[in-house]
């Protein structure tokens, strides 16, 4: 090889380190910016936020991580003080791209750069690995989204959520079609992720007890696209509903699918179909789909209507699904570290299970195992392009809102 | 019994695409032994292409057909240039150099094309705005829709043409003549690099082809990659209208089962392509159809991906020139 080979290649090597080095799609931490100008140097403090920020479940991802910053942003603007001391929080901004595996690293990275607390992870495929590490190190970690029971059922002392669980929202979703729907036989399936597979068991599993038949039980992955042969498999066995337990870049083109395959049954899902972004990808064939989702409905919420104005001010886009969640997991956060008076996680962590907080979302409590209580699941559907409350369930709490909900559900739209 | 007319269906138009990729592979290797990994990721910037053309047309007054023929052009010309430049800049090098190095560029190429891509159009899925409502038929029960039809008729049509183009004219036979052997070609007064140059052009836009053909008898090679580029964006744009969606990452599955598809009918066979490709889509869709009942629930359809690796294990154990391969020694 010649001279010039050599040299072009040197150069073409340092060039891609170089591009390496400055590449990163988007700044992954911003700073917040106090409002008031800075007085005396505040300490800092980091609270980590951990979701898929690339990736086909960026725009969940994304959306949590706005909600953590604005609470961090107006927490700072209102000045906080704990112990005598100014603190500034500081939002560590990490992506764990879905991948149980990079959750554990990006956990260790958090632990490692010493937030005193995680809001995080999106996934419950995600949370559940990452969670021992956390627990390891004494950091309390509220997950905004994850609702597989057994993130909380590990016997960690810092592990908490903002949602009602799967051990909820399965029965939930699978009373209110059999009460609703009344189909007789209905066909489950699920994307292999501790989340999507953990919701279909116990929808089947109450739809089962409820007494319809499960006509088919099938499998896909969270990065299939193609599901004409699961789809015909089932069309042949002819359910009323299908009900998938998994996330929305799989939910969208499942719902084509199945009008592509003139497949006329029911489409239902949980919270991981319910965002925006599902209508976008299935277009019109999300017409009639439904999900559940825990938490109140964004415009019942108590702090709803405010929180999606401010939201929209910040970042010009709507709320897609777990933003609120997030936001009000700072802010428990916050008040722990308040009434404890240090931003010590040993010490703040204890009061973390004593919260009694009215947030954005409605009221947080927790139970012994970090659970929400009362925690509300409401259920939508997709009506003229856009979802509408359907009926709003609190399992074990007072059915007030949920009876008038119920009054006013209509008749599930038809494809 | 309905179920597996459409799985068939289903199996043929999946087939179709796997055909059109496959035929990339396949020409590719004919003419330069090499196995072009980033044909995939080729395919998947036609697709993507596609779809923003669409996405910035649809909702417009330009009528549908016509936005679907723009990015089809579109998709050509990008993966046309893009195949061109790829056998130039990365292959075109190593020509003489030991089978190994082009085939490791090749995987560079790869990785580098799906890293650009995600810059340029993100890591989201990306979904492709309704611009055509496909009707559905039935047939004995089973349902399919015009697009699907729509879909294994072009591919068919693009096959056929490719075949015909082959056999007929100067240019095909000039590329047949450097697949089997480059040098003897060389004698023959075909100018072998430009045969190669063309075959990845061609790859990239079979409309360009036209154009081009008249231009320079003598580029067979760049023709060939022409030829199997164009291939790679129309398949492109049939996996975008067939799914919905395009990503960064599609190239890659799609790649490789396209892969073994080629080497399933006998790779550097253009036929063999084609019989490899619709094959492998019925398998596929036939397998985790029935894989469930197979098993009696232990292998659900989750593991669908698994048959086209273990058709392509199969096949290099008990028959590496595939199904109508010739059995040639290797070529020295």
């Amino acid at each position: 090889m010649n001279r010039t080979r050599y040299l072009a290649t040197g150069l073409l090597l340092v060039a891609a380190l170089l591009m390496q080095g400055c590449g990163k799609e988007e700044p992954p931490k911003p700073a917040p910016k106090a409002e008031a100008p800075p007085p005396p140097p505040a300490t800092v403090v980091k609270i980590g936020s951990a979701a898929p920020i690339t990736g086909p479940q960026a725009h969940i991802g994304v959306d949590i991580r706005n909600g953590t910053q604005l609470a961090v942003d107006d927490i700072n603007a209102a000045g906080l003080t704990i112990d005598g001391k100014k603190i500034k929080l500081e939002l560590v901004s990490e992506d764990d791209e879905a991948n149980p595996t990079k959750a554990t690293t990006v956990a260790q990275k958090l632990v490692d750069s010493k937030v005193v607390a995680v809001v995080g992870h999106f996934n419950s495929g995600a949370s559940i690995p990452a969670s021992k590490i956390y627990s390891d190190a004494g950091i309390p970690q509220i997950s905004p989204s994850s609702t597989n029971p057994k993130y909380t059922q590990q016997g960690f002392k810092t592990t908490f959520r903002v949602v009602a669980n799967d051990d909820q929202q399965g029965p939930v979703g699978a009373k209110f079609a059999l009460e609703k729907l009344k189909p007789k036989t209905i066909a489950v399936i699920d994307d292999s992720t501790a989340y999507g597979q953990g919701l279909a068991d116990t929808f089947e599993a109450t739809a089962k007890a409820g007494g319809a038949k499960i006509v088919a039980r099938e499998h896909t992955t969270d990065k299939d696209t193609d599901f004409k042969a699961i789809l015909t498999k089932i069309k042949g066995r002819k359910p009323e509903l299908i009900f998938f337990g998994g996330i929305d870049p799989q939910a969208g083109p499942m719902a084509k699918q199945m009008v592509e395959l003139g497949i006329k049954a029911k489409f239902m899902g949980g919270d991981g179909m319910q965002a925006q972004n599902f209508i976008k990808l299935a277009g019109n064939a999300a017409e009639g789909a439904m999900a559940s989702m825990p938490g109140l409905p964004k415009d019942q919420m108590p702090g709803g209507a405010k929180f999606l104005e401010k939201f929209k001010a910040r970042f010009n886009a709507e709320v897609e699904l777990y933003a609120p969640m997030g936001y009000d997991a700072v802010f428990v956060l916050v008040e722990a570290m308040k009434r404890a008076n240090s931003t010590d996680p040993a010490r703040f962590l204890s009061e973390i299970g004593k919260t009694d907080y009215k947030g954005v979302i409605g009221p947080i409590a927790f139970d012994d195992k970090g659970d929400l209580r009362n925690g509300p699941i409401t259920i939508y559907v997709v009506k003229d392009g856009k979802w509408e409350t359907l009926e709003v369930v609190t399992p074990g709490g007072p059915p007030a809102a949920a009876a008038a909900e119920a009054a006013k559900a209509a008749e599930p739209v038809k494809k | 019994m309905d179920i597996f007319l459409q799985q068939i269906i289903n199996g043929l138009v999946l087939g179709s695409i796997y055909a059109l990729v496959a035929l990339g592979y396949t020409m590719v290797y004919g003419i330069l032994g090499l196995i072009n990994f980033a044909h995939g990721d080729i395919v998947m910037v036609g697709a993507l292409t596609a779809l923003s053309v669409i996405a910035g047309l649809a909702g417009g007054a330009v009528p549908a057909p016509l936005i679907l023929a723009l990015a089809l052009f579109a998709a050509i010309l990008v993966c046309v240039a893009l195949g061109v430049s790829i056998e130039r800049v990365a292959y075109r090098p190593l020509r003489r150099a030991p089978r190994l190095a082009p085939l490791i560029t090749a995987i560079g190429v790869s990785i580098l094309i799906q890293y650009t891509a995600a810059l340029i159009w993100s890591k989201q899925y990306i979904a492709l705005p309704e611009i055509i409502r496909p009707s559905q038929f039935t047939l004995a029960g089973a349902s399919f829709t015009d697009l699907q039809l729509f879909i294994f008729v072009l591919a068919c049509g693009v096959m056929a043409g490719l075949l015909w183009f082959l056999r007929h004219t100067r240019l095909g036979k000039a590329m047949r003549a450097s697949e089997q052997s480059p040098d003897v070609a060389g004698l023959m007064g075909i100018d072998v690099n430009r045969v190669i140059a063309f075959t990845f052009l061609l790859g990239s836009a079979l409309g360009a082809v036209a154009g081009l053909m008249g231009i320079d008898v003598n580029r067979v090679i760049a023709f060939t990659f022409l030829l199997g580029s164009a291939l790679g964006a129309v398949a492109g744009l049939m996996v975008v209208l067939y799914y919905g969606i395009g990503h960064y990452f599609m190239g890659f599955m799609l790649g490789l089962k396209a892969f073994t598809a080629a080497v399933l009918g006998g790779i550097g066979k253009v036929n063999g392509a084609v019989l490899g490709g619709l094959l492998l889509g019925l398998i596929e869709s036939l397998a985790s159809g029935y894989i469930g009942d197979l098993t009696g629930g232990v292998l659900g359809s989750n593991y669908r991906d698994i048959f086209a690796f273990l058709v392509l294990v199969v096949v290099l154990v008990f028959r590496p020139s595939g199904l109508i391969g010739e059995r040639a020694a290797d070529r020295a």
